[in-house]
């Protein structure tokens, strides 16, 4: 796939270098707002906005922001579109904006946001960055969800507060509501991915020679290749 | 003459001790409080001893066998793990929850970290925090003990336990029923004799030395009497003995705390985590939210063992004059 077209940008935020799993940013948001699928959604798509809007402006912004301030310029953008955000969420969606809580403005210090700000907005270009911003911020919501759809169904018997097994006499295992279960179904979403991807790659790549991976070790998946230490 | 002939590398002289009778021996150093279980609160407890081994072996069957490992159910660790976590659940407890927490034992906190030696905190424990924090209604639900092996148990009256009356101050406590476990509580935690039965030969055979439950109960009492001399103004001899005879503490210190693979290896280690382990309790006991905290202290202090073992290591022969 060609490189920096929406498509590809689309593709390695949802599934290469999917945030949740394999760059294992943002676990804050992650283990703390997943208690439901619909706060994942809220949450991921409330991301998913601020990404690309930040992302289209530190673009465009990348030639004029002097390299040594480029951090807190970065905040001063992000921190604005959050402030934003959160007006209208607190306008439009008060319910969800209660449920996130705190979590609203710390998307400021979002690690998905400040590091596709550092590693790809600042040296791309805009169209490019505006897809990368959607792509890794899906690739966000779509994690979130699973996580929160998983534990909402074991922790509480619901998905997006239907009730599935209240019927038929279920008790909940409320844990899963809780924050061991945050850790414990990470583990396990992280884990099977990690065994598809593995194993894609140990097909497709040979480990003991990395030079045929051609995009690099960054994007690669394959924890057990041998020249990953080595890079 | 052939044997004369025999020449091989050392080791030549082998023990006979090795995991499965290891394991047997605990097996049966916990038959008194099992039994005591049992005729304390009525069939339904033997079912629930029964349900967690079974659950227990065959999840460790299961998973040795879907993931084409060498077969460990012969080691009778499982055994060991189903029967204390039977022995940490309330005797009117439905079975489908043992059922839950002997999975989460084996599958989660020992197999998925490697199998027995390698699991990084005590699984029947885990598994019996992992079911307070899920369902803390039917796992705080004790019920009065009928007594001789009687009737089941559902309909009996629940009440609290005489540890919770400490806490709350409220209601009598007998220490003594305490002492011989006519009292409410888990399956196997309410017979202090009968868990001294069974400690007393794990100590016979030395499967387990004294070090940790002694340091365990030794920086408990000490901390309970401070508490006790500072808070109630004087030594109440009857709050102490209530606490050391109440809840887990005794089946904790002398079969969950001295677990082979969550314990230090090095003997300083090993006072230290005792020690560590009497002061978490009480103070979860008397400063938390329940009346109980023994397994959240054990399962706690377990993961600060890597921490204990590495300032606790001794200095190898020959490195003593080495300043690093």
């Amino acid at each position: 796939m060609q490189k920096n077209t929406p498509a590809e940008r689309l593709y390695n935020g949802i599934i290469a270098e999917n945030p949740t799993f394999s760059l294992m940013l943002g676990m804050c948001p992650t283990l703390a707002v997943t208690t439901s699928g619909i706060n994942g959604i809220g949450m991921g798509l409330t991301t998913t906005v601020i990404l690309t809007a930040s992302n289209m402006l530190i673009s465009m912004l990348r030639k004029v922001i002097p390299d040594k301030v480029r951090v807190p310029a970065f905040i001063v953008i992000v921190a604005s579109f959050v402030t934003i955000v959160q007006f209208l969420l607190q306008g439009f969606i008060p319910s969800l904006n209660a449920a996130l809580g705190i979590y609203i403005p710390l998307i400021v210090v979002n690690c998905i946001i400040l590091g596709r700000a550092e590693s790809y907005a600042s040296k791309n270009k805009v169209v490019a960055s505006i897809f990368d911003g959607i792509g890794m911020g899906l690739g966000f919501t779509l994690s979130i969800t699973i996580l929160g759809l998983i534990r909402e169904f074991i922790g509480a018997g619901t998905l997006f507060n239907v009730d599935i097994l209240g019927g038929i006499g279920y008790e909940p295992v409320s844990i899963f509501i809780l924050a061991p279960g945050a850790f414990l179904v990470l583990a396990f979403l992280a884990a099977l991915q990690n065994k598809f991807k593995v194993g894609a790659a140990k097909r497709g790549i040979d480990p003991s020679n990395p030079t045929t991976c051609g995009e690099g070790c960054a994007s690669c998946g394959n924890i057990m290749c041998k020249g990953r230490s080595g890079k | 003459m052939s044997d004369l002939m025999n020449v091989s590398s050392s080791p030549h002289v082998r023990s006979k001790v090795n995991t499965s009778n290891l394991m047997l021996m605990v097996v049966i150093a916990l038959l008194p409080a099992s039994l005591f279980g049992v005729y304390n609160f009525g069939i339904h407890a033997l079912l629930v001893i029964l349900v967690c081994v079974a659950a227990c072996v065959l999840t460790e069957f299961l998973y040795n066998k879907g993931m084409k490992k060498d077969q460990t159910i012969g080691d009778y660790s499982a055994v060991v793990t189903g029967i204390l976590l039977a022995l940490n659940m309330p005797p009117a407890i439905p079975l489908w929850i043992p059922v839950l927490g002997s999975v989460f034992a084996i599958l989660v906190v020992k197999q998925l970290f490697g199998g027995l030696g390698q699991n990084f905190m005590n699984p029947a424990l885990a598994g019996r925090c992992f079911l307070m924090i899920s369902f803390t209604g039917k796992m705080t639900d004790f019920t009065l003990p009928s007594g001789g092996f009687g009737n089941v148990v559902v309909d009996a009256v629940t009440a609290a336990t005489p540890l919770a009356n400490v806490k709350s101050g409220e209601g009598t406590v007998d220490v003594m029923s305490m002492f011989v476990g006519n009292i409410q509580g888990t399956i196997g935690e309410t017979s202090v004799i009968a868990i001294l039965i069974g400690a007393a030969f794990l100590l016979f055979m030395k499967v387990i030395d004294l070090r940790i439950p002694l340091t365990y109960i030794g920086s408990f009492t000490v901390f309970i009497a401070i508490y006790s001399m500072a808070a109630r103004g004087g030594l109440d001899m009857n709050f102490i003995a209530a606490h050391l005879c109440g809840g887990g503490l005794m089946l904790g210190a002398w079969f969950m705390a001295t677990d082979y693979v969550t314990t230090p290896i090095t003997k300083n280690g090993q006072l230290v985590y005792g020690c560590l382990l009497g002061i978490v309790t009480a103070v979860f006991r008397l400063f938390g939210g329940s009346a109980e905290g023994v397994s959240y202290a054990i399962i706690f202090c377990n993961l600060l063992i890597p921490l204990i073992e590495r300032v606790t290591i001794p200095t190898a022969l020959g490195k003593g004059g080495q300043k690093s």
